[in-house]
């Protein structure tokens, strides 16, 4: 228990009092993840259950890690390395980002936690691992710092920090950071690594460079993959999207545990395929012989789905309203995708906007209880 | 017999030290204690002083609020402590018995001819008006209402609850009695509800309308079953007894004596011998557990709860019985850091979240301790108190309504519906750690104050 020890020691110094007193909300982060600490019940039940938000968030963390590791094997594979330099090229290309997300986004949280008084909320320890994955790899540092400074201030911190916002966190830095540099992450080069190193040449980066599925399938109506290619995650788009296969084992890891809500994610994939077949039987020419189902392969529809659409702070709150916003998220971003030219993915509006609409929609159905509530007097 | 309602929501935490069904008498204590906090919203005014001497029976104080309540001595001797906190605030009136047990002496009145009001007064003199609870609120019912009905479970289905068959064996003619005296207070009728497949005699009792329930803990709690019986609605007041304390308030009624002997059972983990104790209300805990105690590592530490682990109250050794436990759970403090105890697969402890592994066991017996596990956080995680809560509320929203001090929400989501047991689950499996039973009682203190 020498760790113990040693930290017992320094605590005073970033105590009330302290040298370092503007740093215990900071102290506090890694004493606690270091040692479960030893508070007792004071009130209430005098027995709890073991779980809390750090394991909570680590159950989400580790459902995006197959995502995330095949994001990695991809982004060398595209640039025509194989097997493990492949991986290894895509985890060097990608760890900046992972770092400079981390790094600015817990900065900002640790300072209002300070600020506030509080301890700090483990929220973001996976929106700051699902900032990367949802960006082209070849986003600008930068860009992401900046994304990630505007998601957590405007996206998180004015509302009243984690569990108060409106938006989802990541989905904000992403949707500030396309519509902020739109030129920059959009065309072709973007999706692909620009790093020359292993082996990786310029020409070779240019060689491969490509629109994505979804881009060809809105203007052209097919695409150059197979859906298996699609399936698998062997198609360009943002680091952690492309294959709908590892965001599958991830959904399989937060529907066991119960971390995420069925209800929001199998209403999210039954909006998406209901428009889907809508389209394929009513829709614009170029989408009609797209079948319904590629949807899902194709773009952020299953990241967003699985990890963004069942964030339980923005979405639907009630389980009546989770069937709703789920269904109405799959249906919109399929619409946008088909509907509008300009813009073909469509996920990430679809979640923002229902994040929006969520708590109207939860404010009628809790509606309705407080009507059957006032039912009774009248009685 | 009516039909079974089933509740499909709940949880039954299993833990080890369950009571084994046999009966010990332990012999008179030195000291007994009757404390107003075992009460919401009472303002004791003092009717005795030290050194005075009373019987079973013998008013100590009274609430300022109601006058008409008054809080009795369960022994009879002398007046020896009132016993003072902040303020002056009155902790416990403690009472040195001298070990007779004599009783005030209470006509027994023929409850065919005698008035409501009659029945009332007798009940308040004696002090046993206290054992009647008021929905909304859970509070001392106010004796100038006139209640919609009255409720009583007769099972307890928190963990290491005591067998209230068991408890109440050879009591079936006070209980009787006490079901007589309760149809007098009310024009609404008595309802009592059963287990399913645990009947035991309760359901051969007259004069009561009978209801069976089945499912997992908070099933046996009085506001869980008025809600699927006779929703409380805005304007209601209904009264609710404990099923021992109906017992005792029979025996008033048949022997014009105040007998305050219950049946407890020690539970817990710690316990040696976990049973059932034949005891006298306010009885020193330590008199109970004495010897009884397993030995502890050193710098391991137990915590004395009198009540279950999820609502009583943490009295200490040298504490009393409150009033309305009928156990005493002992199990390990938890002021122990853990390394990394998040990332973990804590096979000891137990969680209904399936990041833990729990769910491969679920009949095993766990060992818990007091240890928050973990910090409080702001609510993150949506669905899971409705699993704890078998009622037709939205807890998460009646929970911000009451964080937010909102009336008139908390009024429309349901807080005349619940009391604190109600919403014990909840806290329990919270993942934020929210002290939801303490919110609870301030907003409905709030509620008192405001309407």
């Amino acid at each position: 228990m020498g760790l113990r020890k040693l930290v017992d020691k320094i605590k005073p110094t970033f105590s009330e009092g302290g040298k370092l007193s503007f740093l215990a909300s900071t102290f506090d982060a890694f004493e606690t993840f270091l040692y479960v600490p030893n508070t007792t019940t004071k009130s209430g039940a005098h027995i709890r259950d073991c779980n809390d938000m750090k394991r909570t968030m680590s159950v989400v963390i580790l459902a995006l890690l197959p995502a995330f590791f095949f994001g990695c094997y991809w982004a060398g594979a595209q640039v025509d390395l194989t097997g493990f330099t492949a991986g290894w090229y895509g985890f060097v290309r990608i760890l900046p980002m992972v770092a400079v997300s981390y790094i600015v986004g817990l900065g900002i949280e640790f300072a209002y936690a300070q600020i506030r008084k509080e301890e700090v909320n483990e929220g973001y320890l996976v929106t700051g691992l699902l900032i990367p994955m949802i960006m082209p790899i070849s986003t600008p540092l930068w860009m992401v710092a900046l994304g990630v400074a505007f998601a957590v201030i405007f996206g998180k911190e004015v509302f009243g920090g984690t569990g108060m916002n409106i938006f989802n966190p990541a989905l904000t830095a992403r949707v500030f950071v396309f519509f902020a540099f739109t030129p920059q992450m959009s065309g072709e080069k973007v999706w692909y690594s620009d790093w020359t190193m292993m082996g990786v040449t310029a020409e070779g980066i240019d060689a491969a460079t490509g629109a994505t599925a979804l881009e060809q399938l809105s203007t052209t109506g097919e695409m150059k993959w197979s859906a298996m290619d699609a399936f698998l995650g062997f198609i360009p788009g943002s680091f952690g999207e492309t294959s709908t296969l590892c965001i599958l084992i991830g959904a399989a890891i937060l529907l066991f545990t119960k971390v995420a809500s069925w209800r929001t994610m199998f209403s999210v994939f039954a909006g998406g395929l209901a428009l889907g077949y809508l389209f394929q039987w009513c829709g614009p020419e170029e989408w009609r012989n797209i079948p319904a189902y590629y949807h899902i392969l194709v773009g952020g529809f299953a990241l967003g789905a699985v990890f963004m659409a069942t964030d339980p702070v923005t979405s639907a709150q009630t389980n009546t309203g989770k069937y709703i916003v789920g269904f109405m998220t799959g249906a919109l971003a399929v619409l946008v995708r088909v509907v509008n030219p300009a813009y073909p993915e469509g996920m990430m509006l679809a979640i923002l906007f229902m994040n929006a609409l969520a708590p109207t929609i939860d404010y009628f159905v809790v509606e309705a209880n407080i009507k059957r509530r006032k039912k009774l007097i009248k009685k | 017999m009516s039909k079974i309602i089933k509740l499909r929501k709940g949880l039954d935490i299993k833990l080890r030290g369950e009571a084994a069904q046999q009966l010990v008498e332990v012999p008179m204590a030195q000291e007994y204690a009757v404390s107003p906090l075992d009460y919401d919203g009472v303002t004791p005014k003092m009717l005795v002083k030290v050194g005075e001497q009373v019987k079973a029976g013998t008013p100590l104080f009274f609430d300022k609020n109601n006058e008409r309540i008054l809080f009795c001595a369960p022994v009879s001797g002398t007046v020896s402590a009132v016993n003072r906190g902040e303020k002056r605030k009155i902790l416990n009136v403690t009472i040195t018995s001298d070990g007779q047990l004599t009783s005030e002496e209470f006509a027994t009145p023929d409850l065919q001819k005698v008035s409501r009001e009659e029945v009332i007064e007798m009940l308040l003199k004696s002090g046993l008006w206290t054992m009647i609870q008021q929905r909304p609120y859970g509070i001392i019912a106010n004796p100038s209402d006139n209640p919609k009905a009255i409720f009583v479970s007769a099972f307890d289905s928190a963990p290491l609850a005591p067998d209230f068959n068991f408890v109440l064996k050879g009591e079936q003619k006070s209980l009787q009695k006490g079901f007589e005296v309760l149809s007098k207070l009310t024009d609404g009728g008595v309802h009592l509800s059963v287990r399913a497949n645990a009947e035991g005699e309760m359901s051969a009792l007259n004069g009561v309308e009978l209801h069976t329930f089945k499912g997992k803990h908070p099933v046996g709690n009085v506001g869980v079953q008025i809600h699927h019986i006779d929703p409380m609605a805005k304007g209601d007041i209904a009264w609710t007894v404990n099923i021992q304390d109906v017992a005792i308030i029979g025996r008033l009624f048949m022997t014009g004596k105040v007998d305050m002997h219950k049946v407890i059972a020690l539970t817990g983990s710690e316990v040696e011998n976990p049973q059932y104790y034949k005891v006298i209300s306010g009885a020193p805990v330590a008199s109970i557990v004495k010897g009884n105690i397993k030995v502890q590592k050193e710098g391991d530490t137990v915590r004395y709860i009198s009540g279950n682990v999820l609502t009583g109250a943490n009295v200490g050794e040298h504490g009393f019985l409150t009033a309305k436990a009928h156990q005493i759970t002992v199990i390990p403090e938890g002021d122990k850091y853990e390394m990394l105890g998040w990332a973990m697969p804590r096979f000891k402890k137990f969680s209904v979240s399936r990041s833990y592994f729990s769910w491969l066991c679920p009949s095993k017996k766990y060992r818990l301790d007091t240890n928050l596990n973990g910090g409080p956080r702001a609510f993150v995680v949506t669905g899971l108190f409705e699993e704890y809560l078998p009622m037709d509320i939205y807890p998460m929203y009646l929970f911000k309504a009451m964080i937010a001090k909102d009336i008139d929400k908390m009024e429309n989501l349901g807080i005349y519906e619940i009391v604190e047991e109600d919403v014990a689950l909840c806290e329990f499996v919270d993942p934020s750690k929210t002290e939801i039973q303490k919110l609870v009682r301030e907003s409905i203190n709030l509620m008192i104050k405001e309407c």
